[in-house]
Formats: structure tokens, sequence, C-alpha cells
């Protein structure tokens, strides 16, 4: 059978799998569509937040990003893991504990303010759309390779499916669904990943074939690596860091924070039965983040010393460009890969010196995609990474198109506009709403501020920046008021956008950039994607400063802060 | 009252070992001191490079579940476990 009849085939399955799950499924009552009724099992919850959390950045992206970063990719390994530490300690189980259905009702009533709620909602809708729109572009990088058709094409394709499946079930479908979800895609990641491993190192698990000696040889894998990109000019894979050891220290904490300050996370602890769940969750959440994240540097490894073997063979000569792989032509169409012959030789020249380099485009998005092909794997392995690619990415765009159009239909319209508003109309709404996210994301994907993971990076900033400080002074101090935590948000929020706008353009359209995303402009070196760390300091700093120059909060919100320290009394996720 | 109060003062002393713990194996071994500990090797790993890469991660899934896990305890200690609720 063809790779592209196959792909359709796997592809094709794994999505009738899901839609027949969420129609199973399906919602019926409003708490049903939020929050599932509360009564997920821990594992399986910790498997839904999984596929959740993994998104095209995890999946599609991340490993590329590494391949060409090397240890400086760490920053994504440990701030995507890490964050879910201060999450089981420092949040989910207390906001399990509040009980109610959303992030910012959380933050409204804690804070006694309905301005407080509105600010959380726009924090939360920055920080979303930016998500969807490296989601957008892992499926859009996705659906031009397996149509064969321009990466334009396939990001229109893809908001069409992803507006259908969004829109068929509420959380309920979405756990159910997820959970399917997650099985594909860690089969999908970890299959290639075992028989690349044992095609280099003859170990299996590429957790420890990383560190194994290549097969036939008594060198081992890394050592190679750094070796042969050294010969090609490049700097070593195994120290290089990302710019700077201050920069990385940044982004891990702007990363690590940002994971536990994203609303369609955190709306996931909700679900659990009790308290102590909310614990065991984050931890199980996280052992199914692990086989994922532990795969990736292997991942990565791998594919660099694929690729550049490929065009620099091991015998010394290079490609000849009319004699390249099937898979090169494929992703050339896509306009995602691009090589030019400087020299007219008709021969691929790889380098580090921009000058002789003749590989001129490789999307970091493909790697993950073409590794498979790359290693010369069979077609239903290629063809299942394409399907665990979609999945990924489906289940995250799903999971923050859930989140923002609650945000607007229960919080903006019930919370606050409209308070008579009925069942019925509130679905309408949130339906609207993730129609519109969808459009402005899918536009803005058109010409995405980085690739998907570094997207998804910038969005982790933004919340990190915004929402995470609020929700931890509102459990940690009870002084905490609500003049000091808005005044915290919209100076945490603030400053992170104007740093990131000033670099990536207003609403990342590249040519509104006031002062062009040149590192010599960053501070202290920190770049863009790097910021929301700094501004949750900032955030930390105003709203500690304001709380303390106005009254403490009424004595009823001190006694809710010490009520949700304690797991006893937790009934279930309550509206109000 | 006070037994809510030593329970949160346990509850926040086990967070700040943990968060130790989290903060050492991630930012100090990961990456302050990622260039000494990358003189040492671990099978084909750099240790640095290992902790940055995988250490770190199976360090904090450990860590999770050894809070929820003592937590889980001080619940029962303090009385303020949610099982006497129904």
């Amino acid at each position: 059978m063809s790779l592209q009849a196959m792909t359709y085939l796997v592809v094709g399955m794994t999505f009738a799998l899901y839609i027949g799950i969420a129609i199973w499924s399906r919602a019926s009552t409003t708490k049903d569509f939020y929050v599932a009724g509360s009564h997920v099992h821990p594992v399986a919850n910790g498997m839904a937040t999984a596929a959740d959390w993994m998104s095209a950045a995890s999946f599609i992206s991340m490993a590329g990003l590494i391949a060409f970063m090397g240890y400086g990719g760490s920053v994504f390994l440990m701030g995507w893991t890490g964050g879910y530490v201060l999450l089981a300690m420092l949040l989910a189980p207390y906001l399990r504990k509040f009980g109610k259905f959303t992030v910012p009702e959380f933050i409204g009533d804690r804070y006694y303010s309905k301005t407080a709620r509105i600010v959380a909602v726009i924090c939360l809708i920055v920080a979303s759309v930016t998500y969807v729109i490296g989601q957008m572009k892992g499926i859009g990088v996705a659906f031009s390779r397996f149509l064969e058709v321009d990466y334009n094409v396939g990001l229109v394709i893809g908001m069409g499916i992803v507006f259908v499946y969004a829109v068929l079930g509420g959380m309920k479908g979405i756990t159910y669904t997820q959970i399917a979800q997650y099985c594909v895609l860690i089969l999908a990641y970890t299959i290639p990943a075992i028989f690349i491993s044992l095609t280099l190192t003859g170990v299996p698990l590429p957790q420890l074939g990383l560190g194994a000696t290549m097969s036939g040889s008594e060198v081992f894998l890394l050592d190679r690596l750094d070796q042969v990109l050294s010969d090609l000019g490049f700097s070593d894979y195994t120290t290089t860091a990302r710019l700077s050891h201050l920069n990385m220290f940044v982004y891990t904490f702007s990363l690590m924070i940002g994971t536990a300050g994203l609303p369609h996370v955190i709306i996931r602890f909700f679900t659990v039965p009790k308290v102590k769940d909310a614990r065991s969750s984050a931890g199980w959440a996280l052992v199914f983040i692990a086989i994922l994240y532990t795969t990736a540097p292997g991942v990565a490894a791998m594919a660099r010393l694929n690729l550049i073997e490929t065009v620099n063979k091991p015998d010394g000569t290079q490609l000849v460009y009319a004699e390249r792989p099937t898979w090169m032509q494929k992703w050339e169409e896509t306009g995602l890969l691009a090589f030019e012959d400087k020299n007219g030789d008709g021969r691929i020249v790889y380098s580090a010196d921009a000058e002789v380099n003749e590989m001129v485009k490789v999307d970091r998005d493909i790697m993950v995609l073409a590794n498979p092909e790359i290693a010369g794997l069979p077609n239903w392995v290629i063809a299942l990474v394409a399907a665990g690619g979609l999945a990924a990415a489906l289940s995250t765009a799903a999971g923050l198109l859930l989140a923002i159009s609650s945000a607007i239909s229960h919080d903006l319209l019930k919370g606050v506009f409209k308070p008579d508003v009925t069942e019925q109309q509130e679905l309408l709404a949130s339906r609207i709403a993730m129609a519109f996210a969808i459009l402005l994301a899918g536009y803005l994907g058109f010409n995405p501020p980085d690739f998907a993971a570094g997207t998804v990076a910038l969005a982790f900033g933004l919340a990190a920046s915004s929402i995470f400080p609020a929700l931890m002074m509102g459990i940690f101090n009870k002084r905490m008021n609500k003049e000091g935590a808005i005044a915290g948000m919209v100076a945490g929020l603030g400053v992170t956008l104007l740093y990131v706008f000033q670099h990536k353009g207003i609403m990342f359209i590249a040519s509104t950039s006031y002062l062009g995303d040149m590192s010599p402009n960053w501070f202290l070196g920190i770049e863009p994607n790097a910021f929301g760390a700094i501004g949750a300091l900032i955030n930390f700093g105003v709203a500690y400063v304001v709380s303390h120059m106005t009254a403490a909060p009424p004595e009823h919100i001190q006694h809710i802060v010490e009520d949700i320290r304690v797991p006893h009394g937790a009934g279930e996720a309550i509206s109000h | 009252m006070s037994q809510k109060a030593d329970y949160w003062s346990a509850n926040l002393r086990l967070i700040a070992l943990c968060l130790a713990i989290w903060f050492v194996v991630s930012f100090v071994f990961g990456i302050i001191l990622v260039e000494p500990l990358n003189n040492i090797s671990l099978g084909g790993y750099k240790l640095g490079f290992w902790f940055a890469q995988q250490g770190s991660i199976y360090v904090f899934v450990a860590l999770i579940f050894f809070y929820a896990n003592r937590m889980g305890k001080l619940d029962k200690e303090h009385d303020v476990h949610e099982d006497k609720d129904v």
C-alpha cells in the first residue's frame, strides 16, 4: 500500500475512534460540558491531562528544536515537566477544594471582584489564543505533508477539522477521547523511537540508547554526534547553551510557572473526586508525560545524526541532489524544506557556514514527522506518526478552545454581563466563541511568530506572568487583596506583552515590531519566549506593594482562604 | 484552629523541602553547575547534560508522589482528611 493511502487509513481510523467516543458520551447538561460531573479516576484523569497537555509543541515540534539546539533545548524538557511539581504542591489541591468550574471564577471569588474576574478572563484568552496559534502551526505542517499540499492549504484544512472536533463534545467527550488520543500519540512517538534506537545502538529504550555506544563500534552516540557536528563547523551538541545560562535559567522558570498557570491544565484538576486525588492526578499526569519527554532527547539526537548522515554520507561523499530520497522531495513541496545548489555541483552541502550551506531551509517542525522516513522505517510507522501528531495537536486545541469558550460564556456572559442567561444560550455563546478563536488563531498561524514549540513557549510566558502569581497569592497570602491582585496581573501581563510585541510584532505580525527581533535589544540577553518569568516577578512585586498600601480583604475572604488550605469538607465542583 | 495552623505549617515545611530538591536537580545540576558536572560521565552521557535532559524529569515524578503520599498522612494525623465528610 502506498504511504499516502496508508496515512489516510490510519488517520481515518483514529479519527473515527475519537469521534465515536465523543458522540457516545456527548455532553448533555452545562455541568457535564465543563467538568464531566467530577467523577474521573486519578489515573484516567492523569492520562487525559497528559494528552491535553502534550500538544503539537511536545509531539511535532520539541524534538526537532532540541535536535538543532542540543543541550540548549533542555529548557523545554525541564520547563514543561517541572511545572507539574509546582502545580501539585502550590495550586491543584487548593483549587479543587475551592470547587469552581473555571480559573477566572476562582480569581473573581477570592478577590471579591468582578473586575479581577474580567482581568483574569483577558489574561486567559491572550495566553490561550497564542497557544492555539502554535497548535495551528503543527496541524498545518502535518496536513501539508500528508495531503502533499502547501503549508497554507494544510492550515486551512486543519482549522476546519479543529472546529468540527471541538464543537462536538464538551469536557466529558474530551476526557474519554483524550485517553484514546493519549494511547495513539504515545505509541506513535515511542514505536519509531525504539526502532531507530535499535538500529543505531542496538538498545531498544531511547532513554538508554542515547547514552549507549553506536552499533558495531566503541564510540558513544553522543560523542559521535558532537564529532560530526564539529566537522561541519557546528558547535557541540551536548554542551552548547541556549544563548546564555542566564537565559536558560529564566526560560526554564518561565515554562515551569506557565505550566502551572495555564487554565486548560488547571481546569483538569476540578474533575477529580477528591483533594487527595488532585495531588496524585498531577503525579500520574507527569508519569504519562515523562514517557514522551524522556524519549524526546533520544529522538532529537538520533534524528540530527540521521539527517546529517543522509546528506554527508559516512563514506565522505555528499548527497547528489537528483538522487535525494522521496521524503526530501515531499517536504520540499510543502515549502518547509529547501535546497539551493550554490556551487552548482549537483550535490547538497550541509555546513554551519551560511555562505556555503545548501540546505537553506529546514523547518524544525518537520523533524519528528520526517524522522521515521529519514530512518527508512516501514510505511505503517510513518502513518502512525502522522496520526499521533494530529492527535496531540487536536486534543490540546480542543482543550484550549474549551477553556476560551467557557471563559467567555461562563465567566463573562453568565458571571458578569447576563446572569439570567439560559443553558442553551450559554452553550451557543461558547460555540460562537470557539469558532471565533479558531479563525483568529488560524489567521495568525499563516505567519506564526516562531516554530510551534517557540510559539507555545510565548503562551506559557503570558500565563506565567499573569495567572500563576494571582492564583498562588490567592492561596498562600491571606493578606492579598483585590487591588494587589488586579494591579499585579495587569503589570505582569502588560510588561510581558510589551516585551514580546516589541520584538515579535503587535499580535505577532512581524512587520509591526517596533524594535525588530534583534538579540542586541534584548534585556540582559533574555529572549522574548523566556520573558514570562520576569513578568511574573513584576506581578508578585507590584501585587505585594499595592496590597500593603490598600485595605486588607474582608473577614469572610480570609476565612475562605483558611478553608481551602484543608481538604476536609470538599464537595463537588459547584457553580454560583 | 491551632490544629489547622499546625497542619498548614507542616504542609509548608514539606513544600519547602520538595521545592528545594526540585530546584537543585533542574536549575542547579541542569544549568548552573552543568559545566563542572559534565566532566563526570554516566555511560555515554555527560552528567550535567543527563540531569538536564533525563534525570530532572525522573526526580520530578518521584517528588510529586512523595508529596502526595506524605500529605495523605498529614491529612490523617491532623484529622482534616475528606473521608469523614460522608
